[in-house]
């Protein structure tokens, strides 16, 4: 049988099995059974998705890594579940919860799954050997064909590929989240979701939405940085492929409390509230925490790459200008990402060994939740936007056919925005109930950021005044982003100053706004990039007018929808609300947003189709493409595993479009 | 000569986008009425951000626009742009000057943080409760509880709020201000009514569940409908002695409604609709008579014995005396 067919058939079989499975598992532990159960149905995705791969390669996919892994995640889970009961029982404590395991049992099981699907997948096989002495080679060959992509590689551009493709799938979860909810709210009235099943989607949506952004520029920093400083891989090639796998159980763990009754939170997880929640809200805990783990030493990774591995010549204001986003980046994801890991894991160990850190019964404070959180979780919004703006300044030049317009500004704005961004982050709680006179110097730091943005903004117009302005796709996301993320920051200011933010804050006017900075600054970016540096990954372009389809069909409708939601947010409508009062007016104006959304996830399944015949039949593209300066465009695609055959030296400006005679990199002469 | 009048044109689109969106963006519609002379100052400041929004919208699309439009790339032309690296001259100009502006601003924003802050000692005090998922109102200078927030008009009242449970926000649209509700301590939030009318308080902190229900009338009316409403209440609650009656009193102050049925329909909480004497199934499949002991125990510690199909920990904790928990029994009672 064809192989495709095969698939399909699979993964049909695979999901109708996997609703029924989940819910049986649901009628198992909680005495009802209901066969059209939201969580089984999304769960049930997982299962059709195994089967589906399993349609089309047949066994050998239980060879790879990522079925390893996620078997001995399971055996791990299930170990420490059983390990944690076992004790329950013997001390006399009640050895079972409404999940089947008690919570202690979940999240030690939870614990234990994570370090044995780093095992059971072989990450740390060479680690192991080193520690015991053996010899290890330098590099391992990566298999042929579909499998490399399936196992652990220390290939930065196999990696960056199973970020972008981790990222895609936790995108596509993310929206299916949103899509469902949308429907919900496209009226007045409680229909399709119970308010546990609405609440859980939207915190979900939330964070699943974040995740898939730190692994989406975890995609971009992995394959663009070795290839723009002319490395042959990053700095610590072990180090990279761990953070890319331990991503895969985080994100497990994030989709696995859907099972476990959800968490009705939302993504910030505020105390006493979290406190409370079913045990989903632990694995939600626990996911997050995992998955900081990939961001920090990603982080680290690349920090060291772009210190240490720069090609010849290539002097701190000769990179490339998406480095020195990455670089701004990664030094946030460093140095903050802890303070979220810790936030969660207090909350915790508050329920489960009784320490109140954020009980006001016990002596804490919830309030001091929301500083820890938000210390990270505001410089994390610059994480989100500033590759993105990086692939913004990068991309400019290549198709207006001129200078990046001051770049050192350019370059100095995105370390200005990170540092700035270290100290706004209480400018989320002037609502909060802090002390009332820190809101003023939070008002002053936050009204800071403008000014680096600001110079974005200008030195970009700049660029594009004047210049020879060609539009294919990649370019026309480009400015999509440009005028999506300029809504996102034009709306921050009333956001910053205190007394309108106390009318703003928690509305609509806010979900507006930071959905116009991520798809502004990372969604429109990130479809730009994948455009444009498709054919060096695969040889092939994707297909121009399927693209200008999905171009058109998402950025109107994205537009509206961002609109609408600051509208009826300054006209009533509170953040996070399963139902909302028909006496607002909005019905209407709901269901414009709704069909909005819907268009955006329509405009989505077009680009994994183009994807998707692109890779088959798309135009061949062996060449430089965008006829640009960097250096990855300068060798014939697909790029070979070790990068450059020949290595180069940096000998001008990087952007000098326009400039007779002038070469930015000159590769060594052959045969040496 | 050439690259003059591109400026010049750009300019005058600038002015003229600057013009139109302003007007969009400063039409009535765009905010709700103004109901406190809190507003007032705070829709004065985001009118001067729209200024601003305005004409940076317009600074930035309008160029971007002309662009795409005058220097398009003509078919056949294979050159490339002139070479302009920068001009370190203008990066300092749109340094500075943003610079100037955001601090101008946020001096201002402090200004008018201070102007709506501004305390009244003469303020009228009202006890707000917020919980899992309703708010009751305490008027302390005459004892009367109410899930209905009545205010004087023109007169600044003080709301000294607390949670029993999770963070809960207090916002009334049109007032424009919002306050959290912390557990462990009371917040303030101070507000002057300028305007007759009925609005809504909405819970704008996620608080769980029902959040999206936990919404309450919020009526403004003149000194002397207030004073009748007090009295009105003072009278009615001294009347009441009946224990059914006060049962049925306490359940609506405490918004118990929001969890429990009276008439079978499902809920968070198991309804309230034939409970008493019938036998109740419990979550590890056993089972308990539904009488006065166990209603009475659900309501102290809600985690003791808990109706099967219910979560736990569902139900906040309730600081009732013993009275009127038999009050509240006595009602249930009545609901077969």
């Amino acid at each position: 049988m064809n192989k495709g067919l095969r698939g399909v058939i699979f993964l049909l079989a695979g999901y109708a099995l996997g609703t029924q499975l989940f819910a049986g598992l649901a009628f198992f532990v909680s005495g009802t059974y209901n066969p059209f159960d939201v969580s089984s149905w999304i769960l049930a995705i997982v299962v059709g998705g195994l089967a589906m791969l399993y349609g089309f390669v047949g066994a050998d996919i239980f060879k790879t890594a990522l079925f390893k892994g996620l078997a001995g995640q399971v055996v791990g889970l299930l170990a420490g579940g059983f390990f944690v009961t076992i004790i329950r029982a013997i001390m006399g404590l009640e050895p079972f919860g409404r999940f089947g395991f008690s919570e202690p049992a979940w999240v030690f099981g939870g614990f234990v799954g994570t370090l044995t699907f780093i095992t059971g997948s072989g990450i740390v096989t060479d680690w192991f050997k080193w520690s015991k002495g053996e010899e290890t080679p330098e590099h391992h060959d990566d298999p042929e064909g579909w499998r490399k992509y399936f196992g652990v590689s220390l290939d930065h551009k196999v990696i960056g590929i199973q970020y972008a493709v981790t990222a895609l799938i936790l995108l596509l979860f993310g929206g299916l989240f949103a899509l469902i909810f949308r429907a919900e709210l496209a009226n007045s009235g409680r229909e399709l979701l119970t308010f546990q099943e609405y609440n859980t989607l939207m915190s979900l949506h939330g964070i699943v939405m974040i995740v898939s952004i730190l692994i989406g520029i975890g995609a971009m920093m992995n394959y663009l940085v070795p290839l723009m400083i002319g490395a042959h891989d990053m700095a610590f090639p072990r180090l990279n492929a761990f953070a890319f796998w331990i991503a895969v159980p985080a994100s497990v763990w994030l989709l696995s409390s859907l099972a476990l009754g959800g968490f009705d939170t939302g993504w910030t997880g505020y105390p006493p509230l979290s406190a409370r929640a079913p045990v989903g809200m632990q694995m939600f805990f626990l996911g997050v925490w995992v998955a900081g783990w990939s961001s920090i030493l990603g982080a680290a990774n690349v920090i060291a790459s772009a210190l240490r591995m720069r090609a010849k010549g290539m002097t701190a204001f000769r990179m490339p200008i998406f480095i020195w986003a990455s670089l701004a980046t990664s030094i946030i994801s460093l140095t903050a990402t802890q303070l979220i890991g810790l936030s969660f894991q207090l909350v915790m160990f508050q329920r489960l060994f009784g320490m109140g850190f954020f009980d006001p019964a016990k002596g804490g404070n919830p309030i001091l939740f929301q500083h820890l959180f938000w210390f990270y979780s505001h410089p994390a919004v610059y994480v989100f936007i500033l590759p993105g703006l990086g692939i913004i300044s990068e991309l400019l030049p290549v198709f207006v056919r001129k200078p990046l317009f001051g770049y050192r500004w350019v370059a100095m704005s995105s370390l200005g925005i990170a540092l700035v961004g270290f100290v706004v982050w209480a400018h989320h709680m002037f609502t909060s109930g802090m002390n009332e006179y820190l809101r003023v110097p939070f008002m002053y730091s936050t009204m800071l950021v403008a000014v680096p943005t600001g110079v974005k903004f200008f030195s970009w117009v700049a660029t594009i005044w004047g210049g020879k302005i060609e539009l294919p796709t990649p370019m026309l996301f480009v400015l999509g982003g440009l005028v999506v993320f300029l809504m996102g920051g034009l709306s921050g200011p009333p956001n910053a100053t205190v007394s309108t933010d106390l009318h703003l804050h928690d509305t609509y006017f806010i979900v507006g706004h930071f959905h116009d900075t991520m798809f502004g600054g990372y969604i429109f970016p990130f479809f730009a990039a994948l455009f444009y540096w498709f054919p060096k990954a695969t040889g092939r372009r994707l297909n121009e007018t399927l693209g200008k389809v999905q171009f058109w069909l998402l950025t109107p409708s994205f537009l509206v929808k961002t609109f609408l939601m600051m509208y009826v947010g300054m006209n009533g409508m509170r953040r996070r609300i399963a139902d909302y009062d028909p006496a607002l007016g909005i019905d209407f104006l709901q269901l414009l947003t709704t069909i909005s959304a819907y268009l955006i996830g329509l405009s989505v399944l077009v680009f994994l189709y183009n994807v998707f015949i692109s890779l088959k039949n798309g135009e061949i593209a062996l060449g430089n493409v965008w006829n640009s300066r960097s250096p990855e465009w300068q060798v014939p695609s697909p790029m070979p595993a070790h990068n450059y055959e020949r290595d180069f030296e940096v000998v001008g400006e990087p952007y000098d479009y326009g400039l007779k005679g002038s070469q930015y990199v000159k590769f060594e002469e052959s045969g040496d | 000569m050439q690259k003059l009048k591109h400026f010049l044109i750009a300019g005058a689109l600038v002015l003229v986008v600057t013009i139109v969106t302003d007007l969009f963006l400063r039409a009535e519609y765009l905010l709700p009425v103004q109901a406190s002379l809190q507003s007032v100052p705070i829709d004065w400041l985001f009118d001067l951000q729209f200024r601003i929004i305005s004409f940076l919208f317009a600074l930035i699309t309008v160029p971007l626009i002309y662009s795409l439009v005058v220097f398009r790339r003509r078919a056949g032309d294979t050159e490339d742009g002139e070479h302009i690296e920068g001009n370190t001259n203008l990066e300092i100009a749109w340094t500075v000057v943003p610079l100037v502006v955001v601090v101008a601003i946020a001096y201002i924003g402090a200004g008018n943080l201070a102007e709506i802050r501004r305390v009244d000692p003469q303020a009228m005090r009202v006890r707000v409760i917020g919980f899992q998922w309703d708010w009751r109102f305490e008027y302390p200078d005459s004892g009367v509880v109410s899930n209905e927030l009545y205010l004087p008009v023109n007169k600044q009242v003080l709301l000294a709020m607390e949670s029993p449970d999770v963070l809960h926000s207090f916002w009334v649209p049109e007032f424009r201000l919002k306050q959290d509700l912390v557990p462990g301590r009371v917040t303030e939030y101070r507000v002057t009514p300028t305007l007759e009318g009925q609005f809504k308080v909405r819970c704008a902190e996620l608080c769980g569940v029902a959040h999206a229900t936990m919404e309450r009338p919020v009526i403004v009316v003149s000194q002397e409908a207030f004073d009748a409403w007090i009295a009105q209440k003072q009278a009615e609650s001294a009347a009441i002695t009946d224990p059914v009656e006060l049962g049925k009193r306490l359940v609506a102050q405490n918004g118990c409604a929001a969890c429990h049925s009276i008439d079978g329909s499902a809920g968070i909480g198991p309804t309230w609709k034939g409970l008493f004497g019938s036998q109740v199934p419990l979550a590890d499949g056993s089972s308990a008579p539904g009488d006065e002991d166990y209603i009475a125990e659900s309501i102290k510690n809600p985690n003791a014995r808990i109706h099967a199909g219910f979560q736990p920990n569902a139900m906040p904790q309730y600081s009732f005396t013993d009275v009127q928990i038999a009050n509240i029994v006595e009602y249930i009672k009545t609901l077969r």
